[in-house]
């Protein structure tokens, strides 16, 4: 320890500028953050990094009485860029709590990390891989945010009952958050009777899905498209130039705002696909509207509303900061009262109430929406359902859940 | 059958898609030894450019010559400030034209952002042409993408082996020194083959923008298939660049329709028999 300190301040005197935050490290609290700065996911990246600057604005730089120091970093959704940014924060920095990653498979090696440095807290950001918590979770690492399979509650249910569809395909980037999110979507679609067709996962960056097209079978109801950003955009677009017309079911991040928000003949294609997700930009409720004039007020510049990058990184970076006042900025014994207090935490965010389970994973409010065209002729998810208080087994049976097997392309068997 | 009908065209018109950046980094690379790692970012600001061309003017058409021009214009610039004093000095080519490549991602996310822009095609190249047997549907705008890259393929030849100033082009490749003795402007052909290689990147940024959709990233991604299909096909060949470009574009169809998961994995088979067995490439000549 005393070694460490000094040779901290010995960089302190070598850089300069450092010098004034490390001497004065007792009365300040090193929080790192991570997100998608860079690559394909650049521009949600940028949306976590809003989340985070919205919950500082209302601590007001200050937590459990103490100045935050706050210390970002970039990742560009690889586990490997994801392990890089926290090594740098936690062994360089010396950060005592990390904030981040946006990306699953981020988080996935970010736990594996979090496991070697007891010492140090991690609240995930967004990342939404299943087992970040669900098998072998780290002890130092929470997450208040819901995973792929929590986001997609209610949808399986309301396209079977409601929109009547029996057979459908499925198409995804081909890594861990997609697979999750399916899993979570045909869960229930597929406990009702419905019917998988196909599976179809890309890799991901890639841009000509011509040839997906051309695979989806003619005798299907719908696709579920669980591509997010422009990897969405541009399957979308091309399907809809092949002659596709099947109705679409969205993923949480396929029909977000940066697909909606982005132009073209596409945009009337879309109208009518219902997704779930952690928010809903339409929902009425005074708090939620509340936060969201906050963001527009604080950035101007930012997406016509909140995404749900800003969402989950305010709520990550507020359940850190509560946290903190709750013990006064007491971080001694090893976090150990910081961790008791982000355990016990119930957090009010501005889509209702957040709490965790046994392991450490957030239990919250699910959104089932639907795309809708306003009057100004802006696309908007409106709200059908809220699904109350959705944990990670999606309110089923945990053994069972289990039994389905760790998220997979083929995960679950849906026979 | 039907599927492998559609993933054959799909991969023609993706190599139709290829044909056109790489025929640009082709003309640079292979002709006048230049090696320019800048090409995918002259591929992205060529569509980026051309998407505010079309954002001023409503006009497609507008987008495409914008995106032409603009790099056209980029191209000479690059020539007559850099390339010039760097001639023959391969290494230091590479290293300064990977720094302009990582310097104008930079700028144009910092300027465009992330968002993923899409190009308003006309309506006549809009929306699928049914009623073709077997496959029924087919995007039409795809079928102009091979249409247009066979047009440029077929310009491109007739220019570099029919006319006067191709013929200059060939002769100050193979030896600078005499083609300056006999009067002729050796900075000045240098130039306009430059600005026409560039040009074409801009091009191509629009006519795949549109198939497709720009954001950032893409710049990379097009600097690597000009790359491959450059290697495969052989360098400064129009006919090389066609063959690379087919064997690329159908390889990453039929890997994405038949084994998605190693799609990817093919391409670089196809470059590494290539350079063991054939280092010029396929088309090429040995140096």
């Amino acid at each position: 320890m005393k070694l460490s300190r000094r040779s901290l301040i010995g960089l302190a005197v070598v850089g300069g500028l450092l010098s004034s935050t490390v001497l004065a490290s007792a009365e300040t609290i090193k929080i790192g953050t991570i997100a998608t700065l860079e690559g394909a996911f650049a521009v949600l990246g940028k949306e976590g990094m809003r989340g985070v600057d919205m919950a500082l604005k209302k601590w007001g730089n200050k937590a459990g009485g103490k100045d935050l120091v706050i210390i970002r970093s970039s990742s560009d959704t690889s586990p490997d860029s994801a392990i890089r940014a926290v090594k740098k924060l936690v062994e360089q920095d010396g950060v005592d709590i990390v904030v981040g990653p946006l990306s699953g498979s981020e988080g996935l090696a970010i736990k594996e990390y979090a496991k070697t440095k007891p010492g140090v807290t991690f609240i995930n950001g967004l990342s939404a891989a299943q087992d970040t918590t669900l098998r072998d979770p780290a002890p130092n690492f929470f997450r208040f945010t819901g995973d792929g399979a929590q986001w997609m509650a209610g949808l399986g249910e309301y396209v079977y009952k409601v929109k009547g569809y029996r057979n459908i395909v499925t198409i995804g980037e081909d890594y861990s958050f997609p697979y999750t999110m399916a899993l979570g979507f045909l869960n229930d679609f597929c406990n009702l009777g419905g019917k998988v067709a196909n599976r179809f996962w890309v890799p991901i960056g890639n841009k000509d899905y011509s040839t997906i097209v051309a695979s989806i079978p003619d005798d299907i109801d719908a696709i579920w498209v669980g591509l997010g950003g422009a990897d969405a955009v541009n399957f979308l677009s091309q399907y809809e130039q092949a002659g596709g017309d099947k109705p679409l079911i969205g993923g949480t991040i396929t029909v977000d705002q940066s697909v909606l928000g982005s132009k073209g003949r596409r945009k009337s294609y879309v109208v009518g696909t219902p997704s779930a997700g952690p928010i809903a930009d339409s929902w009425d409720n005074p708090v939620w509207q509340a936060w969201k004039a906050d963001y527009k007020a604080q950035f101007p510049d930012g997406f016509p509303t909140p995404s749900l990058f800003a969402h989950g990184y305010f709520i990550s970076m507020s359940a850190a900061l509560t946290a903190l006042d709750k013990v006064k900025g007491d971080l001694s014994d090893g976090h150990a009262k910081y961790r008791a207090a982000l355990t016990n935490l119930v957090l009010d965010t501005p889509t209702g109430k957040v709490s965790l389970d046994e392991n450490r994973q957030g239990i919250t409010d699910i959104f089932l929406t639907e795309v809708t065209e306003a009057k100004d002729g802006t696309l908007y998810n409106k709200v059908i359902k809220i699904i109350p208080q959705v944990n990670q087994v999606m309110n089923g049976d945990r053994a069972k859940f289990l039994a389905l097997g760790r998220v997979g392309r083929n995960v679950p068997a849906c026979k | 059958m039907k599927l492998f009908l559609i993933t054959t065209l799909n991969g023609l018109t993706l190599a139709a898609l290829y044909f056109l950046v790489a025929s640009g980094f082709s003309l640079v690379f292979g002709l006048m030894r230049n090696v320019n790692m800048a090409h995918g970012s002259l591929y992205l600001l060529g569509a980026y450019i051309g998407y505010q061309f079309q954002e001023a003017t409503g006009s497609w058409v507008a987008a495409i010559a914008g995106g032409f021009l603009s790099m056209a214009l980029l191209g000479l610039l690059l020539q007559h400030y850099l390339f010039r004093f760097l001639e023959g000095q391969e290494l230091r080519q590479t290293l300064v034209t990977i720094g302009i490549s990582i310097i104008a991602a930079d700028l144009m996310l910092a300027y465009w952002g992330g968002t993923t822009y899409q190009f308003e095609i006309p309506d006549a190249l809009y929306g699928a042409l049914r009623g073709i047997p077997v496959i029924k549907v087919y995007p039409i705008y795809r079928l102009f993408i091979l249409v247009a890259a066979i047009t440029v393929g077929i310009a491109l030849w007739l220019f570099l082996n029919r006319t006067r100033i191709g013929m200059m082009i060939r002769a100050g490749v193979d030896d600078r020194d005499m083609l300056s003795a006999t009067g002729v402007n050796v900075h000045l052909i240098f130039a306009l083959t430059f600005a026409l290689g560039a040009g074409l990147a801009g091009l191509a940024g629009v006519v795949g923008g549109s198939a497709l959709s720009i954001a950032p990233g893409e710049d990379l991604r097009y600097l690597l298939a000009s790359l491959v299909v450059v290697i495969v096909g052989g360098m400064g060949s129009v006919a090389g660049s066609a063959v690379g470009a087919i064997l690329i574009g159908l390889t990453e169809q039929y890997g994405l329709a038949y084994s998605p998961t190693y799609g990817v994995v093919y391409t670089f088979v196809i470059m590494v028999a290539v350079l063991a067995v054939r280092p010029q490439g396929i088309m090429g000549r040995s140096a």
